[in-house]
């Protein structure tokens, strides 16, 4: 093994914390949903990439700046969150189940994707997409210091909210023990619908930064399911800032392996550091 | 004897060859000859798989034109394989057992291939097949390839590119290979070590990663600092364009990348992709469509497809190879005058086909003839060949950064 120079080694590893910020953002509203809600919503890859596949659409076809689609999207997505916690409602649909209906929710978005935009590849050309400056001597792509900042701001805000708000305060009371929260006047239902659409209006702000970042084609979804799921179990159910941080601990790890071995060793790197964590924290994740 | 052969077989060629340009068909007798064959309609392998679905259909729509085969109408059913060559080979037998087609057509990629290839042997049915990718792994004396690599593209493919680019202005004198170890690109980006090596290259770098790969980042990073003459990439559908995109972001461009199977409408149009290298048996210019029949083709295909929304609209690799298909089909029906599978095969094996791609026969390493691949280059936003001179577009030559 040769030791990389100084420069490419920081510039994996610089790689390294935007991948995991790409991670960390995908996570953040799995993680809430499967945390809070005690729902593992599969469909939430689903949403990333529609939201990817309409910003495309909206910034190619219609003209629209990609990054306005942040302020459009959301909302309509947060609508859609709030009419699948309905539908998952009604039916009583249990933690196990959901992660069989919301998978059912996934493959359709996917067959969604493929009837109106094709199975080829999709890019969004923007003038995001070509900028860059350096800071000595390394190189920062905009798109993906972006979405790094945005899963940042994220993650933190909602920390905040959770934390400091009678509302982020109603929600964890109701993720601890349900039937107290009722108790006291907290209504479960609304906030139900309220976190579930805060959850897919997160996937939908990925869905953005993702469309920015990478070329697109309908089959990746199922891709991103495992590292994403391994973030998530790393960073902790329910947490805010949990998923962004081991997103980084991993993307970085990932980034060093490619640089110090090889990148074929990459893939092994988030599924051992879950393993790791199961078995000298079990229960953390 | 051999030179008899062959004269009935380019005889029969060019009775197929005319038909495809000549008018409306005579009458059509008896029930319809029924071809069956799968395709990846859904799944990760779709895009390519409807670009096989529309020159079937193209080319069927056209040989039922001119009368079909032996004057039966052709029907081709085509099933969805999902992208699962479990599927596939599944399917393959409700063709053979339950919808009792008459023959069979290839499925396109070679996991597909190989399923569709073990439920033939099976039933002693004759397979045509489009973009198989692995010559050693085709055991079967009744299966023909439309894509000509050869038996050993893992050597040949690398010598033809090296033969080209020894012939350019400045020749390489490092490289640099780079793989996905996605099995059918591996085993070649391999074979290109051992070719360059054979040939006086120095390697500077040698990476490989799992195929859906995420981040390459630090690999054009390594790419980068390595800074190597020549960048070998073994990749498949879009991890050409994303390790591009990645060296762009480090404001790195190197000076000579070749890519084994880059999706070809991303690679070609994409500012990074400038002059990227690759293989192919067809592009859309002269000499291939001074064939009439290719520019037939070509014309039809360009417009179906574009009505049809594929963002690439160009005969390519994978539209040449899946016409090629039918032509060996139809030229096999045509000169034995049987739908007889042993008979078909024979025939095939014992004779040479002109095609839109050039030449094949099937007399070599498991039914594998000449490798036919020539090297294109994206230049002004289209590939074109480059090499060999023979093939190449008019007035193109290779260029360099």
């Amino acid at each position: 093994m040769t030791l990389p120079s100084l420069n490419l080694l920081s510039q994996s590893i610089l790689s390294g914390f935007f991948i995991g910020g790409m991670y960390g953002l995908i996570g953040l509203g799995l993680g809430l949903s499967w945390g809070l809600l005690r729902q593992i919503n599969l469909a939430h890859f689903g949403f990333v990439f529609l939201s990817a596949y309409i910003s495309y659409h909206m910034a190619s076809v219609w003209g629209i700046d990609p990054l306005l689609t942040l302020l459009i999207l959301p909302p309509v997505f947060f609508c859609i969150g709030v009419a699948m916690q309905w539908l998952l409602s009604r039916f009583h649909i249990s933690p196990f189940n959901s992660l069989l209906v919301t998978f059912g929710i996934t493959v359709m978005i996917e067959s969604l994707i493929q009837y109106v935009w094709t199975a080829d590849f999709r890019k969004l050309q923007s003038s995001y997409g070509e900028e860059k400056f350096t800071v000595g001597g390394l190189f920062v792509p905009v798109p993906e210091l972006l979405t790094l900042m945005l899963a940042i701001f994220f993650a933190f805000a909602i920390w905040a909210a959770m934390r400091f708000t009678d509302l982020g305060k109603a929600m964890r009371a109701m993720a601890e023990d349900g039937p107290i929260a009722a108790a006291f006047g907290i209504n479960q239902r609304l906030l139900s619908f309220l976190l579930s659409g805060a959850c897919v209006a997160l996937a939908s702000v990925a869905g953005v930064c993702f469309a920015l970042t990478f070329t697109l084609t309908p089959t990746q979804i199922f891709s991103w399911v495992g590292v994403v799921f391994a973030v998530v179990m790393l960073g902790g159910l329910g947490s805010a800032v949990g998923p962004l941080v081991a997103g980084i601990i991993i993307g970085v790890s990932e980034a060093v392996a490619m640089v110090l071995f090889s990148p074929s060793w990459a893939p092994i790197v988030s599924f051992s550091l879950l393993i790791l964590m199961l078995l000298f924290r079990p229960g953390k994740a | 004897m051999k030179s008899l052969k062959r004269i009935v077989a380019l005889a029969a060629i060019a009775a197929g060859s005319l038909g495809f340009l000549a008018g409306p068909a005579q009458s059509q007798q008896g029930s319809p000859v029924r071809i069956g064959s799968t395709l990846a309609l859904t799944g990760p392998l779709s895009a390519t798989a409807l670009v096989h679905k529309l020159t079937g259909e193209i080319y069927v729509e056209d040989l039922n034109k001119r009368g079909g085969l032996l004057g039966r109408k052709v029907e081709w059913i085509v099933k969805d394989d999902q992208s699962k060559p479990e599927v596939a080979r599944t399917l393959y037998e409700q063709l053979v057992t339950s919808d009792k087609v008459d023959l069979l057509m290839g499925p396109y990629a070679t996991g597909a291939i190989l399923s569709a290839m073990g439920v033939a042997q099976r039933y002693n049915k004759i397979l045509i097949h489009h973009t198989f990718g692995i010559p050693s792994l085709a055991k079967y004396d009744m299966h023909f390839p439309a894509w000509s690599l050869g038996p050993d593209p893992g050597t040949t493919v690398p010598n033809t590119l090296f033969d080209a680019l020894a012939a350019a202005p400045k020749p390489p004198k490092t490289i640099a290979v780079v793989t996905s170890k996605f099995p059918s690109v591996h085993f070649m980006s391999l074979g290109a070590r051992e070719v360059a090596k054979k040939r006086g290259l120095q390697e500077v770098l040698f990476l490989e990663w799992e195929f859906g790969n995420r981040d390459f980042g630090p690999i054009a990073a390594r790419v980068k600092d390595a800074k190597p003459d020549l960048v070998f990439v073994g990749d498949i559908g879009l991890e050409g364009n994303m390790l591009l995109e990645a060296m762009k972001k480090l404001d790195y461009e190197p000076p000579l990348h070749f890519h084994l199977y880059p999706a070809p409408g991303p690679m070609a149009t994409a500012p990074e992709g400038k002059n990227a290298l690759s293989v192919t048996i067809f592009e859309e210019h002269a000499p291939y469509t001074n064939n009439p029949v290719a520019a037939k083709f070509v014309a039809t295909y360009n417009e179906r497809a574009k009505a049809a929304g594929f963002p690439y609209a160009k005969v390519e690799v994978q539209a040449a190879a899946s016409f090629t298909a039918w032509q060996l089909l139809e030229a096999a029906v045509t000169a034995t005058k049987s739908f007889d599978d042993r008979k078909l095969a024979d025939w095939l094996k014992a004779n040479q086909v002109p095609t839109i791609q050039g030449t094949l026969r099937f007399d070599r390493g498991n039914n594998f003839g000449d490798d036919l691949m020539r090297i294109k280059q994206v230049q002004g936003g289209n590939w074109v060949t480059v090499w060999p001179k023979a093939w190449a577009a008019p007035g193109a030559s290779l260029k360099m950064q």
